[in-house]
């Protein structure tokens, strides 16, 4: 068991100048009887993409809500931007969440609000911007994942890839360092997935966001690490990525709580691993 | 067997009660500290306070009439029909007015708060709201909180007034008791002490109802069917625990008023 001490500084590794962006440390959770993760360890490099595959109920999204706060581990640590995240109190938590966002397997739009104030919540609970101010930044978001014109309707008037993207949106408008997706794409038609796997492209090299992806969506992890956005003039435009960029994209398959797989694209289509090639197949 | 079955039914029970004081603390911490969410007291104010009035109303005059009613047959036997206002206001004012108010927003404020965050729950909404730097205690709780803690006092006021105005037109129309004997009879019948019992048992009682409902609402797990039990348990619940409060609260009053 590890032992819990807030005092710590974080570890040399994250106080250096390309330190991760999260790192998690032989980390173990159960609920009950139930082991969910057990001795996960990995970390997630500033401007990379960590893709996290797996089988439904392996804990992929559960690696999220640990990286955000939401859940606290049995043992191991977590550091996140360079803060030890696994013993923080929840108003500690609320500072690092600050340059963190995180998109909801079903978007989480809260239903009784426009989707203006849905993506503007955060400006309008919590910041010295004016009411106009915080509706210029909205719309300017909302102009980014090509949702501007749905400013004032209600997330029940949207369609399922529209409400992704408005998630995609109200994540992003603080202009976080890092952004958690859970399953952005389950459940949409291949059309609607293309273009929010295009959003999370844009975001990742245009306002250089640290990525964070759990699915099981192999089609659209594979898009994600294989293409990069780039300005052409005004215009945004996705083209095959360079060999940097997808060195930049790591692979991790989640197996019954574990992690099974670590690695590249190109690695994890060469592995002669038989339960990956039952996955991939 | 059996004993197994006890100890994991304690241990549950333990737990909710644990949590359940746990939120009543947050609440209250959050209560006296920044930031405030007046926008949503006040909503919570119109939803609670306003949105109840209807079947306070009903519930009120109602419950008065029938009083009324019965009492009126049964003073008859005493030749005592002219002293059903003080019946009517006793009943009303220290016991009826409080916990049939409370009875009603239990049915209606309590399970409607069990459902919205429950649903919110089960649709990671209140996850999202963490994610997004917002303390759902602050947000969702503390509000709905306050709105139960004002209204319900006010509401019973309410209840306790048709309440009475209930009993008066049964006397006049159908027991034949003149006006001025049943008004009098009712400022005959209160103390001042009776008075302080029925605006101070609400305050509590709404308090009681808000955060079961909030509570349950929170703890709800397993989709839309999670829901709909969590619904169920706020009301059943809330309205044991009203009856409960009640009886603990007028012994303890009657200890410290009389």
């Amino acid at each position: 068991m590890a032992t819990r001490d807030v005092t710590a500084g974080p570890p040399a590794e994250l106080v250096e100048a390309h330190a991760p962006v999260a790192l998690f440390d032989r980390v173990t959770l159960a609920f009950d009887e139930k082991v969910i993760l057990r001795d996960v360890t990995f970390d997630v490099r500033f401007g990379h993409t960590k893709i996290f595959l797996g089988a439904s109920g392996a804990g992929k999204s559960t690696i999220l809500k640990l990286m955000l706060g939401l859940l606290k581990p049995d043992s191991g640590t977590i550091w996140v931007l360079g803060q030890r995240v696994d013993t923080m109190t929840e108003a500690q938590l609320m500072r690092v969440r600050e340059h963190m966002g995180m998109v909801f397997q079903e978007g989480a739009l809260f239903d009784s609000l426009t989707v203006g104030e849905n993506v503007g919540f955060k400006l309008y609970e919590d910041s010295d911007l004016s009411l106009s101010e915080v509706r210029e930044r909205v719309e300017e978001v909302l102009g980014f994942v090509s949702l501007a014109e749905h400013i004032d309707k209600l997330p029940s008037a949207l369609s399922g890839g529209q409400r992704r993207r408005v998630a995609i949106a109200r994540a992003m408008i603080t202009r976080p360092k890092v952004l958690l997706y859970d399953e952005p794409t389950t459940g949409l038609d291949p059309m609607t997935c293309l273009s929010v796997d295009t959003e999370i492209v844009k975001l990742r090299d245009l306002q250089q966001v640290t990525s964070v992806l759990v699915t099981h969506q192999l089609r659209d992890a594979f898009y994600i690490a294989s293409h990069e956005a780039r300005r052409n003039g005004r215009e945004v435009e996705l083209v095959e990525a360079s060999e940097q960029k997808v060195e930049e994209a790591d692979f991790v398959m989640i197996r019954e709580g574990r992690v099974a797989f670590e690695g590249s694209a190109w690695e994890l289509r060469h592995s002669k691993d038989a339960y990956l090639q039952t996955f991939l197949s | 067997m059996s004993g197994n079955w006890a100890v994991e039914f304690v241990k549950k029970a333990l737990l909710e009660v644990q949590e359940y004081v746990r939120l009543c603390f947050a609440a209250g911490r959050a209560a006296v500290s920044r930031p405030f969410y007046f926008r949503d007291v006040m909503e919570q104010i119109d939803i609670i306070g306003l949105g109840s009035l209807t079947v306070v109303l009903l519930t009120g005059f109602f419950t008065g009439a029938v009083l009324a009613l019965q009492s009126g047959m049964t003073l008859d036997q005493f030749g005592a029909r002219p002293f059903v206002g003080r019946l009517i206001s006793a009943s009303m004012i220290k016991e009826l007015g409080p916990v049939l108010t409370a009875l009603m927003l239990s049915g209606r404020v309590g399970s409607g708060i069990a459902a919205e965050l429950g649903s919110m729950v089960v649709t990671e909404q209140i996850s999202a709201l963490r994610a997004l730097g917002t303390d759902p205690v602050r947000k969702l709780v503390v509000p709905r909180v306050l709105a139960g803690f004002i209204m319900c006092p006010i509401l019973t006021v309410v209840a306790n007034a048709v309440g009475l105005l209930g009993g008066w037109i049964i006397a006049l129309t159908q027991l034949r008791v003149a006006s001025g004997v049943y008004w009098s009879s009712v400022v005959e019948g209160l103390y001042i002490q009776d008075v302080w019992m029925g605006i101070i048992k609400p305050f509590f009682l709404g308090f009681v109802i808000v955060t079961i409902g909030c509570h349950v609402g929170l703890r709800t797990s397993g989709g839309t069917q999670g829901v709909g039990r969590a619904t169920t348990n706020a009301v059943v619940a809330s309205s044991v625990v009203v009856l409960i409060v009640d009886f603990f609260l007028t012994r303890f009053l009657i200890s410290i008023l009389f």
